[in-house]
């Protein structure tokens, strides 16, 4: 029997030995070359593409985190972030709604979210409530017919490796930014879209729809890409608090938009805002940015922002192509003691650019919020025109509404106005309202409803119903 | 740009030899402080373009100049008779920073109001001058403020009895010489103003044609309760002097300050206006018209720190800018926490006349308070075509039309100023400046014609 046991010898080292890295989910916390060869060799990258990484990690180690920002927050240690973990497999998660802690359930309830996506949301193992799969099976058919790929960015890697190589870090470069350098080097996933010349996109696409897929981690990577005619609007995260581990998120976005093309980027943000005093809340340090690349090509960003505890953003629109549009419409909610230092940059370059500012900014309880623009017009943009509005609605004497808009303007037929008001609910707009029959709390919600309007308006019917909730939850016990 | 920071400390060494030598020993107080402005410059060098508050201006051509000080105050009566302003005022007039007492007139000086130079206010009572000097513009300043502490010899003293209403105006006359080697100055002005007095103080910064100088001034005004003083800055400098200036007001309960601040000559010119309003009531008005032409660059920052509760600030800044002119604009305005009912406007309108002139205009507000209504807008554009066509069907040609309007445009600012003699000198400069093809003489004759009306 020297043999069986010699047998059980063996099995018992591999089940404990060595052979246990390879199956590992998670790199210990730490970033040098290897993590990053380690991610890609994970994901089965091409060696381009660890290339591509590489280079821009050698490019983060030679920058310094920006500290201009309206902001205050401890030094992140970066060596102290492990950058890979593999999804949560389904026997960690929350096995059902019980689990799930019911001051989430409660907002749930309030925003008005379906049941079935409610358990998706917290991080149930969904299969078991929710069949996500079968929706994206169908749906994807439907994109497939028309022609549009839309799929994660591990698998366009794999499929779509031209595609990749002539747009991965054209918009952004791996040297962009600190936090878009650290992006391109440890990037677990995102999304990818490709429409196809003259194809309008058939439904709205949504990342909501990938609910069950991999994880796509702190490092989001997202790249879509319009060819000539083509159009499409994405849509990004959704209204109900997500679940999530990781305190630093640093995405990138990247839109191309050719000729006559038009994106509609929407953006519904509600992480975890942090407890009363500000601790445990994510950073959300985002580098978003669209290239306006053909004639008359049109990129639109709406966002509302009211969750993370500090939020570092600036979705922005190089308007290269003659006649091309940005836009840009945001409102930011910062309650409890948020920060967010958040605005857009148009750069005008082409002939006849055009873009469009609509910034709403809400600040209660101890928050601060800035809004942060610039608008650039170079010597080639003749006729080229922005208009900006950027209003501040403060709610208590604790919080703060700060606006730096840029205008950097080198030519004589530019036309470039800038608006900015900071006010508060006034005192008779309440008295009005409840000497109607309106309680304060809904007077409060309805005046700021109407502030964030012209943003709202910009966003597809669904979401805009959930953002007023969400603003309405966000803003509780603010007043009164 | 160290060897530039060094031959500027270089020659404040040389300076401070030559003073100890010629004059004794200072008081202590002032030696102390040329140290502290010396060292504060020497670790913060000139700025750089990565520097915000100096973003987008470059100070190269002052770190590289190679100034000298100026030793006397010569200058011909009939040159200084064309350049002085045509008003009945109080006068001090300073040549390269020196004092010159026969381009001066205080002979008729009312009750309660002091004038003087600086270096004769120091040599009176320094310890006077010493508490207030410098309580507003620290070192810490700018690198600028800094090098004017170390450097500071002369400038004016102005003092306010409380109640006193100065019939005349203040005028502090600047004029700059064509040296064979350009001279730098560091005037210093002080206004002490008391209580429930009031004022206007010009500031007329002019010069001979040839003159490429370099002033560095600072200026400090302290409002009692309830004064109202009214200050100009009308710099109409020869086009290749170098300015750097600083003018920081404190405001008592109820005071106003109004300020007018003129750029029109100048190669580089840089402002620097803040009014912290620390009592309730206070309210400061700032207007601006910079006019930027040939490869003139004029960068104006202001700042309003609403201190108190009840305050109010007002702003109306105007540029034109021609050629390659670079103009900047930056204006904040900062509540802070419980500085409740607060009102705070601010207003930016850019004309520019030329494709390769630039503006950078950034309109800032910082607001830690709830109940207050605070605006900013700022536009940059050309003129209105309408407005243009309405003129033409009027019988204007078009470049004539041009021309009316820009000085229009600038008219916004002008007719706020209620002093003749400056309103006129400035229409007249603003008209001056307006380029040959908008038809100047019938354009002059447009204007009356219209005024007859």
């Amino acid at each position: 029997m020297a043999t069986e046991e010699m047998e059980q010898l063996v099995r018992r080292e591999y089940k404990e030995g060595f052979v246990t890295d390879i199956e590992s989910d998670t790199v210990p916390p730490g970033l040098d070359e290897s993590t990053i060869e380690f991610i890609s060799m994970k994901k089965g990258e091409p060696d381009w593409m660890l290339e591509w990484r590489l280079k821009a990690y050698h490019q983060w180690l030679k920058m310094t985190p920006p500290s201009w920002a309206h902001l205050d927050y401890p030094p992140i240690d970066y060596q102290a972030i492990s950058y890979f973990s593999a999804p949560k497999r389904d026997e960690d998660r929350p096995q059902s709604l019980d689990e799930v802690d019911p001051k989430l359930l409660e907002t749930y309830e309030k925003l008005g979210i379906p049941l079935h996506e409610r358990a998706a949301l917290a991080g149930v193992a969904v299969d078991a409530v929710f069949d996500s799969v079968s929706v994206t099976t169908t749906f994807r058919e439907k994109l497939y017919e028309a022609g549009v790929i839309f799929c994660s960015m591990s698998e366009a890697i794999h499929d779509y490796p031209e595609l990749i190589k002539q747009y991965l870090g054209t918009v952004v470069p791996q040297g962009d930014n600190y936090f878009a350098a650290l992006n391109s080097a440890v990037f677990t996933d995102g999304s990818f879209v490709f429409v196809p010349e003259g194809v309008t996109c058939p439904m709205e696409l949504s990342t909501y729809f990938r609910i069950n897929e991999a994880n796509t981690g702190q490092f989001e990577r997202t790249l879509i890409i319009c060819e000539k005619q083509a159009q499409v609007s994405y849509l990004e995260g959704c209204t109900a608090p997500m679940r999530d581990e990781n305190q630093l998120h640093a995405a990138v976005v990247e839109l191309v938009a050719l000729e006559d093309a038009y994106i509609k980027y929407s953006t519904v943000q509600n992480w975890y805002p942090g407890d009363e005093d500000g601790k445990g809340g994510i950073y959300n340090f985002v580098t978003k940015r669209g290239d306006c690349r053909g004639d008359r090509s049109r990129i639109s960003w709406t966002q509302v922002e009211t969750g993370s505890a500090i939020t570092w953003k600036y979705p922005s629109c190089m308007l290269r192509g003659k006649d091309s549009i940005g836009e840009f419409y945001s409102v930011a909610v910062t309650n409890g003691r948020q920060q967010a230092d958040t605005g857009t940059k148009m750069i005008h370059i082409g002939e006849g650019t055009r873009s469009y500012i609509v910034s709403k900014g809400i600040a209660a309880g101890r928050s601060n919020q800035s809004y942060r623009g610039l608008v650039k017009v170079g010597p080639r943009a003749k006729g080229a025109r922005n208009f900006t509005q950027c209003d501040s609605l403060l709610i208590g004497d604790t919080c703060g509404a700060h606006t730096f808009p840029y205008q950097e303007i080198g030519n004589s037929t530019a036309t470039v106005e800038h608006e900015a008001t900071t006010s508060t609910i006034g005192e008779d707009q309440l008295f009005y309202c409840q000497s109607r029959g309106i309680s304060e709390e809904d007077a409060v919600s309805m005046i700021v409803n109407g502030f964030c309007k012209d943003v709202f308006q910009e966003l597809p019917m669904e979401f805009a119903v959930e953002a007023e909730a969400l603003l309405g939850v966000t803003l509780e016990g603010a007043v009164g | 740009m160290n060897d530039d920071v060094q031959r500027f400390l270089d020659l404040f060494n040389e300076r401070n030899a030559q003073r100890l030598s010629s004059q004794g020993p200072e008081p202590t107080w002032i030696a102390a402080r040329r140290q502290a402005g010396a060292a504060r410059f020497e670790a913060l060098g000139f700025p750089t373009r990565r520097v915000e508050a100096w973003k987008y201006t470059d100070v190269r051509a002052i770190a590289r100049g190679d100034f000298a000080l100026a030793t006397d105050a010569d200058f011909s009566q009939a040159s200084a008779a064309a350049l002085t302003l045509p008003l009945e005022a109080h006068r001090l007039t300073f040549v390269d920073g020196v004092f010159s007492a026969a381009l001066s007139q205080v002979d008729d000086l009312p009750k309660g109001v002091q004038l003087l130079p600086l270096s004769r206010a120091l040599a009176e009572n320094h310890e006077a001058v010493g508490g207030p000097l410098g309580r507003l513009t620290g070192v810490d300043f700018s690198p600028f403020s800094a090098l004017n502490t170390a450097f500071m010899e002369e400038g004016a003293v102005v003092r306010l009895a409380p109640g006193t209403r100065v019939d005349k105006p203040i005028l502090l006359q600047f004029l700059s010489r064509a040296n064979e080697t350009p001279v730098m100055s560091h005037p210093r002005v002080l206004v002490e103003a008391g209580d429930r007095s009031e004022a206007t103080v010009i500031e007329h910064h002019v010069g001979e044609e040839a003159a490429a100088n370099f002033t560095n001034l600072v200026e400090e005004i302290i409002l009692g309760r309830g004064t109202l003083l009214t200050h100009y800055k009308l710099q109409e400098l020869p086009l290749a002097d170098l300015q750097v200036s600083s003018i920081q007001v404190e405001q008592g309960r109820d005071s106003r300050f109004t300020s007018f601040n003129i750029n029109l000559g100048g190669a580089l010119v840089r402002t620097d206006l803040v009014s912290d309003l620390n009592g309730e009531g206070a309210e400061a008005n700032f207007n601006g018209l910079f006019y930027g032409q040939g490869r003139q660059h004029v960068d104006n920052h202001t700042l309003v720190n609403h201190n108190a509760p009840h305050t109010f600030s007002k702003e109306n800044y105007k540029g034109i800018l021609d050629d390659r002119a670079h103009g900047v604009f930056n204006g904040k305005v900062i509540v802070k926490r419980d500085s409740q009912k607060i009102e705070g406007f601010q207003s930016n309108a850019n004309l520019l006349l030329s494709d390769r002139a630039e503006i950078d205009a950034k309109p800032e507000l910082e607001i830690y308070a709830d109940d207050v209504k605070c605006s900013h807008g700022s536009t940059t554009g050309q003129l209105d075509e309408e407005a243009v066509y309405a003129l033409r069907t009027r019988g204007i040609d078009e470049q004539t039309a041009r021309g009316l309007l820009t000085l229009a445009f600038a008219g916004e600012v002008m007719e706020q100023v209620e002093l003749d003699a400056v309103s006129e000198r400035i229409e007249l400069a603003v008209a001056g400046k307006l380029p040959e093809r908008f038809n100047l003489a019938g354009l002059v004759e447009t204007a009356m014609a219209l005024g007859d009306d």
